[in-house]
């Protein structure tokens, strides 16, 4: 495809210059973390004689923002890393939120630890269908993903608010409520659950073969196809993995506010996008890590609580995240020239 | 001499089109078999059915005596069959050791948790590549950064790494500048002389003509003839790739 394009000339000379502004603009999402980090310290140290960074609460508070963005953000840098899109998240956290929030619904207040986990994974067998439908229309149908997810974002939309009635649906049970308030070590369950998930998500595409073969996909199928991998079966472990997170995000959701709501996920799904490709993912695949992802996540966390705690009208942070993204979009097509690499 | 592989009576249908109608041969240890033929006479059809990539409609492939046929890409593979595509197939983001071990990739195990061992690979890279002549600058470095030439070392260095007993070539030397096209050739020579047996597939005259032991031509998916080097000439050649009868 691209092969005879490579010219080894350019590249086999790195002055010294070139190879420090291409680490420059590796960590630049680090960078800009701790930019935007310093930037609302000093404005609430001057002009409000608060702080932003020194108080647990606003520390926590941006922590289950970013989380939330994190579920959604998870198993999609996969997918995009696979040179995929997966944009019916949005609505496998509903459809997860909204078939957990009946069944407890359904048992009663009084509804035991067993039920409830019972609920938590029929709220995951939800999202995972739809996982498996964008597995299957992608893999198997070889529907373009953003074509085939957008059509799974509406039928799962459409099955979440079906089942929910077209409400939300409200639960009260104490087990619940302690998964999705309650603390564990001193950290919010929410929390301690997306750490984890963050750090399975990391081992799988760093650490193991499916990693590897993710990343291969994303610049040649040809390439893991040759080298004998089954590319139908990965594309649908993908899509899976990506509905799973999602859901997990659904559980969460209906844990915290105590109901089950079919958009719940809805207005993350964007952020979430915006976190993988910030964290450095390229929307031709091949490209990105969780690493970078968090700190999308975190990017965009700390600019809607920064924007509102400067008591700025909330609707500022959309645009300011839309800066963001294109900022991005930017680093990464510098950085492509840079490496003198696709053409 | 018992033959490496051996192709029996290979026959492909995709929908209507016949592209393959029969096509047998043999390829012996450390010798290098050229496919020649015009585009459409089916060489790359034939090389897919040797590689596991295409089911034939019918027909057989033996290596070692062993039936290959029905297998998938990876076990033919496993079996010793290493092909090397026109395109080189490599991911380009990826180093070298992780090109190198592709599918087959090395894991290591810490605390009974499996982990890509990417030093492994990487050494193990650098050390093939070095036997071809060719030094890694950076063996961490995507192989997009690599010239042409290099990038074609790789994919030979699979061939050589995994203990092939046949490399197929599609076209090797089609996307490469003339003192690369040289090393190709040189290449190939240094596997023959390791034993290992060779399917070339080529339009090219000279390289046909460089590198063969037995020429076999294919004509609209049929064998039009087969001549030794020596025993024909480029216009022989030529008349057969066009479909003459002979």
């Amino acid at each position: 495809m691209t092969d005879n394009t490579v010219n080894g000339s350019n590249t086999n000379i790195k002055p010294g210059g070139t190879s420090f502004v291409r680490s420059l603009l590796n960590a630049w999402s680090w960078l800009f973390l701790i930019l935007i980090l310093g930037f609302f310290e000093i404005y609430a140290q001057t002009q409000t004689g608060s702080t932003l960074l020194f108080r647990i609460y606003n520390l926590q508070a941006i922590s289950i923002a970013a989380s939330q963005i994190l579920l959604l953000g998870l198993g999609l840098t996969l997918v995009i890393v696979a040179g995929h899109i997966d944009l019916s998240i949005a609505f496998s956290t509903g459809f997860a939120a909204v078939v957990m929030a009946l069944i407890v619904r359904t048992a009663g207040a009084d509804a035991d630890w067993v039920t409830v986990i019972l609920a938590m994974l029929a709220g995951l067998g939800a999202a995972a269908l739809v996982g498996a439908v964008n597995g299957w229309l992608v893999a198997i149908l070889n529907v373009p993903s953003f074509i085939g997810t957008l059509g799974t974002y509406g039928i799962a939309r459409g099955a979440a608010l079906i089942v929910a009635g077209g409400a939300t649906v409200s639960i009260r049970n104490d087990h619940t409520r302690a998964f999705g308030n309650g603390d564990i070590l001193g950290l919010p369950v929410p929390l301690v659950v997306a750490a984890v998930l963050t750090l399975v998500c990391h081992y799988l595409l760093k650490h193991t073969r499916f990693g590897a073969h993710t990343y291969a996909l994303g610049a040649n199928r040809a390439s893991v196809e040759r080298a004998g991998v089954n590319v139908k079966k990965h594309l649908i472990l993908l899509f899976i993995l990506s509905a799973f997170t999602a859901g997990i995000g659904g559980l969460i959701y209906t844990s915290r506010f105590s109901a089950g709501a079919a958009n719940a996920g809805e207005p993350i799904l964007l952020y979430a996008v915006a976190a993988v490709f910030i964290g450095g993912a390229s929307l031709t695949g091949g490209q990105g890590t969780i690493t970078g992802t968090v700190i999308g996540a975190f990017i965009i966390a700390v600019i809607q609580f920064g924007l509102v705690f400067c008591g700025l009208p909330p609707y500022w942070q959309f645009v300011a995240v839309g800066l963001v993204i294109i900022v991005a979009v930017l680093v990464d097509q510098s950085k492509d020239r840079l490496m003198g690499g696709k053409s | 001499m018992t033959a490496l592989l051996k192709i029996d009576g290979l026959r492909k249908r995709f929908g209507g089109n016949e592209a393959v109608k029969n096509v047998s041969f043999e390829v012996n240890p450390g010798e290098c078999v050229v496919l020649a033929g015009d585009n459409g006479a089916g060489k790359s059809t034939v090389i897919k059915m040797i590689s596991g990539v295409y089911q034939p409609t019918d027909g057989k492939v033996y290596m070692n005596g062993a039936l290959l046929t029905g297998k998938t890409p990876e076990a033919v593979r496993t079996a010793g069959i290493e092909t090397i595509y026109q395109d080189l197939a490599l991911a380009d983001n990826l180093d070298p050791g992780l090109n190198l071990y592709l599918g087959r990739e090395a894991v290591k195990h810490v605390l009974g948790v499996p982990y890509l061992d990417r030093r492994k690979m990487r050494e193990d890279a650098a050390k093939v590549m070095l036997s071809l002549g060719i030094v890694v600058p950076d063996p961490t470095a995507p192989v997009r950064e690599m010239s042409g030439g290099q990038r074609q070392a790789i994919a030979i260095a699979r061939a050589i790494h995994w203990q092939a007993g046949i490399v197929i070539m599609d076209e090797p030397t089609a996307a490469l500048g003339v003192p690369e096209q040289r090393e190709v050739m040189a290449l190939i020579e240094r596997l023959k002389k390791q034993g290992v047996g060779i399917i070339l597939i080529s339009h090219n005259l000279p390289d046909i003509f460089a590198a063969a032991d037995r020429i076999i031509v294919l004509a609209r998916g049929v064998v039009a003839g087969e001549r030794r080097p020596a025993e024909t000439n480029d216009e022989e050649i030529v008349r057969m790739m066009m479909g003459a009868t002979l």
